[in-house]
């Protein structure tokens, strides 16, 4: 057992929470990224692609975030990649955010307004203009307070890949606890560290609903 | 790039007894959570400032912390307050407290939803006070809000993997144990995530389908 002060413990815990920061910044904008794709795959209204992202998206949805965690750690070695915790976290993280935002934008687009779509491919736009010139932006307005509620199950996402040993700030909680043995305090500094990054978006993801429902 | 599922299935017995565990698990928690749910919905409408401000704190803080460290915090860190706990306790008592604060918020919305002339329609015919709460004002709001409360059920249930991480023995435990016997870690996992996969559809039709006949009027798929 090593002594380790109270003032140690937090700045190694906020040590680590830079690495959850960090997952959560890559899983969401990298799930963002297939996201999009997905999103305009859904709403292209070609079944050669609607159907694979909706399969996608569902498959991801009804199953627990630790299975997409370990199929990505166990599975991808398969598949002759070298495979940290690191990847595995990331490209699962990845693939969970993806489907999610996917849903979210999907539903904001199609609250826009069908007319929309067939005014801006009359006038000629193709269907990625209309998408990004025409329906996009006001999709953006309806989209923002559930994107950003989302990004808390981002964050809350990544203590999961403690599991398969990567270090971040639940791993650290624990590795931690076992040299310290003080459970109590450890895990109490960690939940407040989540709840530290977490509920600013939560106030924002609420204010801008708000905000959006006056208007 | 080989799979090999024969060596798996050998263990089918185990993975029944996991699946088993995980759904009971889940629904105990539902139940009780429900209960609690309905409490600080209720609490948080008495007007009582404290109070409010109590639960509020509750739903929030759980609602913004990750279940994982929730879990550890019961398991590990209540027994250095002289509360032992055994791990299946413990993820009860994790899961409870998870699955109450979401149905609290929930919960809410569908009892501010009901008008306050409804209230006073059931006192002017000379119902009870908890007459008036449980058929005037409680049921329609269930009605209401089961389907949100049938798919956080469900996210519920499918976060409830984690609590193999203090050895409670559900389905992804036992999907470990397997592994650790066969090293056939993808296949292992693969079949898991299918069960889990089924289960979550299972369970969430036949919640709807719960809801459809507990509340009759409420128009279905709805």
């Amino acid at each position: 057992m090593r002594q380790f002060s109270d003032w140690q413990i937090l700045t190694l815990l906020l040590g680590a929470a830079e690495a959850t920061i960090w997952l959560s910044l890559v899983a969401f904008l990298g799930g963002g990224l297939l996201g999009l794709l997905l999103t305009l795959a859904r709403v292209s209204e070609r079944r050669a692609l609607d159907l694979p992202a909706a399969g996608i998206i569902a498959a991801v949805q009804s199953v627990p975030l630790l299975m997409l965690i370990f199929l990505c750690f166990f599975g991808l070695p398969l598949l002759g990649l070298r495979v940290s915790p690191w990847l595995a976290a990331c490209a699962s993280l990845v693939l969970f955010a993806a489907a999610f935002l996917a849903d979210i934008w999907r539903s904001a687009i199609q609250a826009v307004p069908k007319g929309q779509w067939e005014a801006g491919r009359a006038l000629g736009l193709s269907f990625l203009q209309v998408f990004g010139l025409v329906v996009a932006p006001q999709a953006l307005r309806l989209a923002i307070p559930p994107t950003v509620g989302f990004s808390v199950q981002v964050v809350k996402g990544t203590a999961l890949t403690s599991i398969i040993g990567f270090v971040e700030l639940t791993r650290a909680g624990t590795m931690l606890n076992n040299v310290t043995f003080r459970p109590f305090f450890v895990f109490a500094l960690v939940a407040l560290i989540y709840f530290a990054l977490c509920f600013p978006l939560s106030l924002a993801s609420r204010r801008l609903e708000r905000k959006l429902a006056r208007q | 790039m080989e799979l090999r599922f024969l060596e798996v299935l050998r263990y089918a017995d185990l993975l029944l007894w996991g699946a088993l565990l995980s759904v009971v698990l889940a629904t105990a928690a539902g139940v009780a959570g429900l209960l609690l749910g309905i409490l600080c919905a209720e609490g948080q409408r008495l007007g009582h400032r404290g109070l409010t401000w109590a639960i509020r704190a509750y739903v929030e803080f759980i609602r913004n912390t990750p279940f994982l460290v929730q879990l550890f915090f019961v398991f590990f860190g209540l027994p250095s307050l002289g509360l032992r706990l055994d791990a299946l306790s413990a993820a009860l008592i994790a899961l409870v407290l998870n699955i109450a604060a979401y149905f609290t918020e929930i919960l809410r919305a569908g009892l501010e939803a009901s008008p306050a002339g409804q209230a006073e329609a059931g006192r002017a015919l000379g119902l009870r006070r908890w007459q008036i709460f449980l058929l005037v004002q409680l049921r329609p709001a269930l009605a209401k809000v089961w389907p949100a409360l049938v798919s956080q059920f469900v996210l519920v249930f499918l976060g409830s993997a984690v609590v193999s991480q203090i050895s409670v023995e559900d389905l992804t435990f036992q999907g470990q144990f397997i592994q650790s016997r066969t090293f056939r870690a993808f296949e292992i996992y693969l079949v898991i995530t299918l069960l889990y996969a089924g289960l979550a559809f299972a369970l969430r039709r036949a919640l709807l389908e719960l809801g459809a006949r507990l509340f009759p009027w409420q128009r279905r798929g709805a």
